[in-house]
């Protein structure tokens, strides 16, 4: 999920992958890098959100050299909504990009299953996020400073996973600011605990 | 600097023992011939302004515009041959539109003018196709990079500009604009000076009827690209006609 605070975004995620019958993995990375400030967190079909991202991190180094400037993250979630929704038949996957550019500051986007784009304060995906949308609802307010907003993802992160048969593992955030990226790992056994343990 | 490229001039796609392309300094001539454009940029938008000849007592007022929107930000205002010119337009048209769809914002200008440009100069390479007999000045207003000015020639390269001029009088269209400090100006001062340098520049005794063709867009159009209002052009006009008269009375007086 991500949110952003006054002037950086964090991103966070659970690692947990998972086929048929059984957990693959339990430490996979869903943080991908698109550029230099912004990150795409994938959920669905993980080959899909793959092969989508490379292809949007190709288009977007592209577009950012000849821009000669670093891409808006508009225009990074437009890159990966035009790639959705075009294949929509054959795609299973969605995604959150985020990240900092000079021109809006912290922004966040989702792009859906068939490619519908929408910029929102905070946001919320993958299996685990249907049973944290009321905490997350309740939880959230406007401008959180840096650590207020680490605490409110890790615990929404630990929530869901505590529900989520399918999520777990470890929790991996990354906080982009105008200066940098920072990543955040939280083995499962130092997340927070709730009732539900 | 005239001199007959005799042998070396059939094809785009020659060059010359003095290393000269002369299909493409052809195509420069033909926008030579064509009536003047001007445009200039401001601190707050860009003005455009175009003599247009009018040949004919019966051609409908306003018909065979030489100024066009390419998107809703950017104006394109163009000399030369004039179909070549509109197919320009179109070309400019899609590669905004395609920009908006992949990216999901305005395209900035200077990025439309270099891909026109790389259209534009596609056409100089070949023998089989002749250069564009047109150049065209790109102007647009954005709120985060400002107004922008660029002019793109039939070789197919581009240049940003504060002010610039193509067509037959584009020599005299330069002095005069170099004069203005068009940076401390806005635009509704700009477009009364880019009347009266078309008027200056336009040539009674050899064309006679000509239609002035503005256009701005700006802080003033909130960004819009459009045709300049038409109270705000006859208050233009009015200006340009009574500076000339200045002009005419002070040399009468001198004499």
């Amino acid at each position: 999920m991500e949110r952003h605070y006054m002037d950086s975004k964090i991103k966070g995620v659970s690692t947990g992958v998972s086929n048929v019958n059984y957990v693959c993995s339990k430490t996979i990375n869903k943080l991908i890098q698109v550029h230099d400030r912004i990150f795409c967190c994938i959920a669905g079909s993980l080959a899909d959100a793959q092969a989508v991202t490379k292809t949007a991190k190709f288009q977007i180094s592209l577009h950012s050299i000849q821009m000669e400037s670093p891409p808006l993250v508009k225009a990074a979630a437009s890159v990966m909504k035009e790639l959705c929704y075009n294949n929509k038949e054959e795609l299973q996957a969605g995604f959150i990009t985020a990240g900092w550019d000079k021109k809006k500051g912290p922004q966040v986007y989702t792009v859906a299953l068939g490619g519908m784009l929408l910029s929102l304060p905070f946001t919320i995906g993958g299996s685990g996020s249907t049973y944290i949308y009321g905490y997350t609802d309740a939880k959230y307010k406007p401008d959180m400073s840096r650590e207020e907003c680490l605490q409110f993802a890790t615990n929404a992160l630990a929530l869901a996973m505590g529900r989520d048969n399918v999520s777990g593992g470890v929790a991996h955030l990354v906080v982009i600011t105008e200066g940098g990226v920072e990543h955040v790992v939280i083995p499962g056994d130092k997340l927070p605990k709730f009732h539900d343990e | 600097m005239s001199s007959i490229g005799t042998g070396y001039d059939l094809s785009a796609s020659t060059f010359s023992p003095d290393g000269r392309v002369f299909q493409v300094e052809y195509a420069m001539k033909a926008v030579e011939n064509s009536s003047t454009a001007i445009g200039i940029r401001c601190k707050d938008g860009v003005v455009f302004g175009v003599e247009k000849l009018v040949l004919s007592k019966l051609y409908e007022q306003g018909s065979n515009k030489r100024i066009f929107n390419v998107d809703r930000h950017v104006g394109m205002a163009v000399a030369g041959l004039l179909a070549d010119a509109r197919s320009l337009s179109e070309v400019a048209r899609e590669e905004a539109s395609n920009f908006r769809s992949n990216y999901g914002h305005n395209i900035p200008l200077k990025h439309l003018s270099e891909r026109v440009a790389m259209y534009v100069h596609a056409y100089t390479l070949y023998s089989a196709v002749r250069p564009f007999g047109c150049s065209f000045i790109l102007g647009s207003y954005d709120q985060d990079d400002g107004p922008q000015l660029y002019m793109v020639d039939p070789s197919g390269i581009s240049y940003g500009y504060w002010g610039c001029a193509i067509g037959k009088a584009k020599q005299a269209a330069k002095t005069e604009i170099e004069k203005l400090q068009m940076k401390d100006m806005t635009c509704r001062e700009l477009v009364k000076e880019v009347a009266k340098i078309i008027y200056i520049v336009h040539d009674e005794v050899k064309d006679k009827a000509f239609e002035l063709e503005l256009s701005w867009v700006g802080e003033v159009t909130n960004g819009k690209h459009e045709l300049v209002p038409k109270d705000v052009r006859e208050e233009a006009e009015k200006y340009a006609k009574d500076s000339l008269e200045e002009e005419d009375d002070s040399d009468e007086e001198n004499m």
